[in-house]
């Protein structure tokens, strides 16, 4: 079911959390809300729960109009940064909790619990208490409750941020194949371009309240609207007034006119790719990402001079920093 | 709940008036409630003239009692509430719950060691008050007496061996309820938090 957000603006005091934003999300896609903190991102989410009144704008879930509803009736699941997690009760009856208020029949709970439980592979702690989970098994319970109502969309605020970064990897590629499986219509909210860029088909990126750009990962990445979503979604480093991608700096030893004299500060060694900090001529400093092979090849060493050339590059007006059309 | 959970302007006055029962004497408490709910007072008028007697009765006795404790509930039941936060509420909203439902089976479950806690100390802060309730409760003996009022009686009265025994009976109950009080802490304990 598609959400759509229309020239949405809430204050806190002073402060903007979202200033005249309006974002479409198709039904059916896996969504990314990915930007800085303060960016407005997570207020963005919990306006389309309900959670947050807007001070101007409206929100439509599957093509009703959705401002006034309380969460109650907006038909949305909704998982937590921290769980949530109902601590007095069994991770049956958390994920019960949802198909008790609907008064649905006791076969019918007991028979979709089991299903869910399955779904996020946790059957046979059906009886223990969220104390005796692991982060990571507490946020998949979280899931299956939020999921139990057979929610129209699915907002998920920060759902990997509180585990340790094994635990994480492990869900992110869960949750791809859970949205695969289940279909239903999936927003969440990020601040790690990599995770935004792993999970999601469309990646929404936020900056100071406002949408900077929607595209596919691939998209934002060579194609950035403006300079602050090419310095978010990727590593930048600047050429005068131009944007390079440290792996489109070209290195060589020898010059050949269009190449600009550099030296070679420090080289770090990461595996399979080198990185160089370069100082070119005027003082200003670059870096360059290199395969371990070109590396060796070039014997690089720190206090050598190279010759650079970008390969690829952008370049964005100062004005770029507003907001693009969405 | 609204201490908590909300900013709003004279929130640090509400704070420091609801402490105000620590800072000054139980007897000054009382005399303020007969000010107020007295034949002459702003509202004793008003309710008596409905056939409702705060002062020198059970209601001003309560209210009394309430007074004087009310800070050793908040205080307890405060931090508890702000360590709980609002996202189980908000979860339960969300899966459909009233805000009433919600309040109930999620929230206050979450706070109950805290309340309880709250209500122990007041329990044990009520047996002992004596100051606010001497003055408005005018102290008609079998009627509007507490135990510690019924003790000072019976000491101004020499009759010690009475004295002795209603303290006796005081000091058990007392005892009773520090007892019942420690046993919560055990049971906070048990659930892993």
């Amino acid at each position: 079911m598609s959400i759509l957000v229309r020239d949405a603006t809430r204050r806190f005091g002073d402060f903007t959390a979202l200033d005249d934003v309006s974002v479409e999300v198709p039904s059916g896609s896996l969504t990314a809300l990915l930007g800085p903190s303060g960016s407005g991102k997570s207020t963005l989410l919990r306006v389309v729960a309900g959670l947050e009144r807007l001070d101007a704008g409206a929100v439509e879930i599957d093509g009703r109009d959705a401002t006034g509803l309380p969460p109650q009736r907006r038909g949305v699941g909704f998982v937590f940064q921290h769980y949530a997690a109902f601590k007095h009760m069994t991770v049956r009856e958390n994920v019960a909790f949802g198909l008790k208020v609907a008064r649905r029949p006791r076969a019918e709970i007991r028979a979709r619990v089991e299903e869910l439980l399955e779904l996020v592979q946790l059957p046979g702690l059906a009886d223990r208490y969220p104390a005796q989970l692991s982060g990571g098994q507490r946020q998949r319970m979280a899931l299956a409750r939020s999921l139990a109502v057979q929610p129209s969309v699915l907002l998920l605020d920060e759902p990997f941020g509180a585990l340790d970064a094994r635990v994480r990897q492990e869900l992110r590629a869960w949750l791809r194949r859970l949205h695969d499986e289940v279909h239903v219509t999936t927003v969440f909210v990020t601040h790690d371009q990599e995770e935004a860029m792993e999970v999601a088909d469309r990646i929404v990126v936020m900056n100071a309240g406002r949408i900077e750009q929607v595209g596919g990962p691939r998209d934002l990445y060579e194609h950035p609207a403006n300079a602050f979503v090419m310095g978010f979604v990727g590593p930048v480093t600047r050429l005068g007034e131009l944007f390079v991608r440290p792996h489109d700096l070209q290195v060589r030893r020898q010059p050949n006119g269009t190449t600009a004299e550099a030296m070679v500060e420090r080289l770090v060694h990461l595996g399979f790719e080198v990185r160089a900090d370069l100082v070119l001529g005027d003082g200003q400093r670059l870096q360059a990402q290199l395969s371990r092979e070109d590396a060796e090849e070039l014997e690089l060493a720190s206090g050598q001079i190279v010759f650079v050339r970008p390969s690829r590059t952008r370049q964005f007006a100062e004005a770029a920093a507003g907001p693009p059309g969405v | 709940m609204v201490l908590v959970r909300h900013r709003f302007r004279g929130r640090r006055l509400l704070d420091a008036v609801i402490d105000l029962p620590f800072a000054i004497s139980p007897v000054v408490i009382g005399l303020a409630l007969v000010l107020v709910y007295g034949q002459a007072g702003w509202l004793g008028g008003w309710l008596a003239e409905r056939g409702i007697q705060v002062i020198f009765s059970l209601p001003g006795m309560v209210l009394a009692t309430v007074f004087v404790s009310l800070p050793y509930v908040v205080r307890e039941v405060a931090p508890v509430l702000r360590e709980v936060g609002t996202e189980q509420e908000e979860a339960a909203w969300t899966l459909g719950a009233s805000p009433l439902r919600a309040f109930l089976q999620v929230t206050l479950p979450a706070i109950r060691w805290g309340v309880a806690y709250g209500v122990v100390l007041t329990t044990a802060r009520a047996l002992g008050e004596f100051g606010a309730v001497t003055i408005v409760s005018g102290r008609l003996a079998g009627q509007t007496e507490t135990l510690t009022l019924y003790v000072e009686d019976r000491f101004e009265a020499f009759d010690l061996t009475g004295a002795y025994a209603a303290s006796l009976t005081l000091a058990v109950l007392a005892l009773l309820v520090l007892l019942a009080m420690t046993r919560l802490p055990s049971h906070r304990r048990k659930e892993g938090r």
